[in-house]
């Protein structure tokens, strides 16, 4: 019996019959047809047959060792989310596959298109709490778009073209494939790799219908203080181009959702900034005054909307979505537009009229200005001794000019980063959107310079979310991986300190987290650190930062009872916006 | 908007798994099934679901697009009971004794269009369908004769203004699909039968 590991497809076309090839070598072979360079993982009893046919793979497929699963998964998200190909993981049975599900969750929430094979025990043992045996079909039904057991390796070519498929198409989304042990070491009769292009009861876009273009187009014609609001939709239809194509023609000023962040670029004289509870002053306060609203790929999560029942009453809503369920789930159209914005854009910027709304724009001009004099100017010119985090994401964007990839954890540095970092590209905002998954930058870091190997990719972290995934530190130690760490450490857990400050009377229930001496931690993994803590060492440190070769970790100590301002509080419309 | 009794009509290739991913659309919810069927359909190969659940017309269109979500959804419709013919079967189980002593019995079955299926020397199984309430009807009429067992059936419908799904099904099984695209045909007419 040949090995086939390597040549398949030329031994294939010598003896033009199939070749004997194993299950988890079918996979790999897929992987290999699919584009797959790297994969993120763990290895594990359960998929070890796996682990022994990528021993022969090394020259094709990257492994990327990680930690512990759930780093490997927030690897593959960061590597999706900054390449636009859909992340690989590996994990084994039991643990390995629980370990995925936070990640599944959040790559299910934010669209990401990731294929996650795991072990199982062998299909005779199924159901009878063998070793390392949980239900993950069933764990993961809720946060998958897709899943599905293999037990027989013959199944292998067609589900792992099928996850692909469904992974990368319509609206993206993660797909876990579990294979039974005795699967990955059958051999079966391997007729080549088939990429799925048709699976008949799952209908990744639907089909455009012009009238509702017509009269998406006609509002827009008639509006006189049109808004328009985007999410990821755009970034992830690759539709950076017609989006801005169409606003340009259109006119229309522009706000994002923060997982729409940098498909527009920061300067552009349309972006009017960001949506939401920490968003700007302007697209909040106008969203309910403008006449008709455009949101494109966007899902009106209930941190951009706030109070429903007093969002954008007065306005025509016109909705893009590529998912039909999206349409009418939070705010109810007017005009639903089904499909994939790359294609309903250019449709809709054909049928507008070219159109300017300079007092319209002014207004959100004018309350920019306040914004900026009440707010921004001193979150990112503080007079006191304290260091704010604006500031140091101010010092951060005169260094890189706005070409970095930023990858945020979640909390109030994540809100203040989003706010405020400067982005030229799109892919180049990764953060936890939806699900808000604590612990997610490190790793999400680490796929990130993988899927943009050429781009400097800095990660910006609270003292909290960096110790949920610290250990993949150790990751960055093998790979010699070219990332920054940024720690923004305000001794607390930042955002749940504020609402407690805000709504709580100030009852600080277990928010006052310690840290370890993250440069220390660091020097233990080989990782070069600094400390700062004084504002006059804080570009010099970016700088060496930024300059070093190889990883290095920042802490910056910023004052510990800042708040992040503006805010809708919960509860409220997005008019009752405070400044303070 | 009003509570009512919505039967959902789906189609799905037949796959293990899909029964809990289609349970969980409502649990996630917390909203109740009353009943839920699972049978092959006029298609080969193509199952059908039919369940009954009781909600407002909003939140049902909005659980029917999570279900036709699901990659192994082909289509899935929301009716009123006035836009359907259903059934559900149930059977009770008496004693026979009860049964050939009181004649009354016997002709309240057949009032109730009820059949024996099974007579035995100690008890004897009558099967009936209809709507729900005829089929608590009888569950009270046989009360006072000692009915010792009865189970019904889920509901199973048919939905009128449907021409059948088989048509339908040839454009799914197209490698391309053709240009009648099936998403938006009752696009508005939401008050007869919802799809998307």
């Amino acid at each position: 019996m040949e090995t086939a590991a390597i040549g398949i497809e030329e031994k294939q076309a010598e003896t033009k019959t199939a070749v004997q090839l194993t299950g988890s070598q079918a996979v790999l072979e897929a992987f290999i047809a699919e584009g797959v360079d790297t994969i993120f993982g763990y290895p594990g009893g359960a998929i070890m047959p796996i682990y022994d046919a990528l021993y022969d793979y090394n020259d094709k497929l990257k492994h990327v060792l990680v930690r512990h699963e759930q780093g490997g998964i927030h690897a593959a998200q960061g590597y999706a989310r900054a390449s636009g190909k859909a992340g690989i993981v590996f994990a084994t049975s039991g643990p390995g596959a629980t370990n995925l599900v936070t990640g599944l969750a959040d790559a299910m929430i934010d669209s990401t298109p990731l294929v996650c094979i795991t072990g199982q025990v062998f299909a005779h043992l199924l159901g009878t709490d063998a070793f390392q045996e949980t239900d993950v079909i069933n764990i993961t039904a809720p946060v998958t778009k897709w899943n599905y057991q293999v037990t027989d390796a013959v199944e292998i070519p067609a589900v792992l073209a099928k996850a692909f498929y469904i992974a990368k198409s319509g609206r993206p989304g993660p797909v876990l494939i579990d294979i039974t042990k005795n699967a990955q070491l059958q051999k079966f009769d391997y007729e080549g790799y088939r990429h799925c292009d048709h699976i008949r009861s799952y209908r990744p876009k639907p089909i455009i219908r012009k009238e509702y273009i017509d009269e998406a187009a006609a509002l827009i014609n008639a509006a006189e203080k049109p808004f328009v609001i985007f999410g990821q939709g755009v970034i992830l239809g690759k539709a950076e181009k017609e989006f801005k194509t169409f606003i340009e023609k259109s006119g229309i000023p522009a706000a994002w959702t923060i997982l729409g962040l940098s498909a527009l670029p920061t300067e552009h004289p349309l972006n009017m900034g960001m949506l939401g509870m920490h968003g700007n002053y302007g697209p909040n306060v106008l969203t309910n005054e403008c006449d008709v609203l455009v949101a494109v790929g966007m899902r009106f999560d209930d941190r951009v909307t706030g109070r429903l029942d007093k969002y954008a009453r007065q306005a025509k809503i016109i909705h893009l979505d590529i998912d039909p369920s999206e349409i009418d789930k939070n705010v109810k159209a007017d005009v639903g537009v089904w499909g994939d914005c790359k294609e309903t854009l250019p449709l809709l910027t054909k049928r507008i009229e070219q159109k300017v709304y300079p007092q319209w724009v002014e207004k959100f001009r004018q309350y920019s200005r306040e914004e900026e004099q009440q707010v921004i100017y001193d979150e990112l010119n503080p007079k006191g001794d304290e260091m704010t985090m604006g500031e140091v994401l101010r010092v951060l964007n005169e260094l890189t000019g706005g070409d970095a990839v930023i990858v945020t954890d979640v909390g109030q540095h994540q809100m203040v980063a989003c706010r405020y970092a400067k982005f030229n590209e799109t892919r180049s905002n990764i953060t936890s959107g939806g699900l808000g998954t604590m612990g997610f930058a490190l790793p999400a870091a680490i796929g990130a310079k993988f899927g943009a190997p050429h781009r400097p990719v800095v990660a910006v972290i609270g003292d909290g979310g960096v110790q949920m995934t610290i250990q993949e530190l150790g990751t960055i130690m093998q790979t010699e991986l070219n990332v920054k760490i940024l720690i923004l450490n305000n001794q607390f857990l930042g955002m749940v300190r504020q609402w407690q400050q805000l709504f709580h009377d100030k009852r600080y229930s277990f928010v006052d987290i310690a840290s370890p001496d993250y440069v220390t931690v660091a020097s233990g993994y080989g990782i070069a650190g600094r400390k700062v803590s004084e504002r006059a060492g804080l570009k010099d440190a970016l700088e060496t930062m930024l300059s070093h070769n190889g990883a290095y970790l920042l802490e910056v100590m910023v004052g510990k009872e800042n708040n992040v301002f503006p805010m809708v509080p919960q509860g409220c419309s997005v008019s009752e916006i405070r400044l303070k | 908007m009003n509570k009512q009794e919505f039967t959902i009509t789906v189609y799905t290739e037949n796959h293990i798994g899909l029964l809990n991913r289609i349970a969980i659309i409502f649990s996630r919810r917390k909203i109740n099934v009353q009943s839920l069927n699972t049978s092959p359909s006029e298609v080969d190969g193509i199952h059908r679901f039919t369940i009954v659940i009781e909600e407002t017309e909003e939140v049902v269109r909005k659980l029917v697009r999570q279900i036709e979500k699901q990659v192994e959804v082909l289509k899935a419709y929301f009716n009123t009971n006035s836009e359907i013919v259903w059934q559900e079967l149930a059977l009770y189980k008496v004693s026979t004794d009860e049964i050939a002593e009181k004649v009354q019995v016997e002709r309240l079955l057949r009032e109730y269009g009820a059949r024996a299926v099974a007579i035995r020397k100690d008890y004897t199984i009558f099967e009936t369908t209809g709507h729900r309430e005829e089929t608590n009807k009888l569950i009270k009429v046989l009360e006072p004769y000692g009915l010792i067992e009865f189970v019904r059936s889920a509901r199973v419908a048919i939905i009128k203004a449907s021409s059948g799904f088989h048509e339908k099904i040839k454009e799914f099984e197209a490698q391309e699909p053709g240009s009648e695209i099936i998403e938006n045909e009752f696009l508005n007419q939401q008050q007869e039968v919802f799809s998307m």
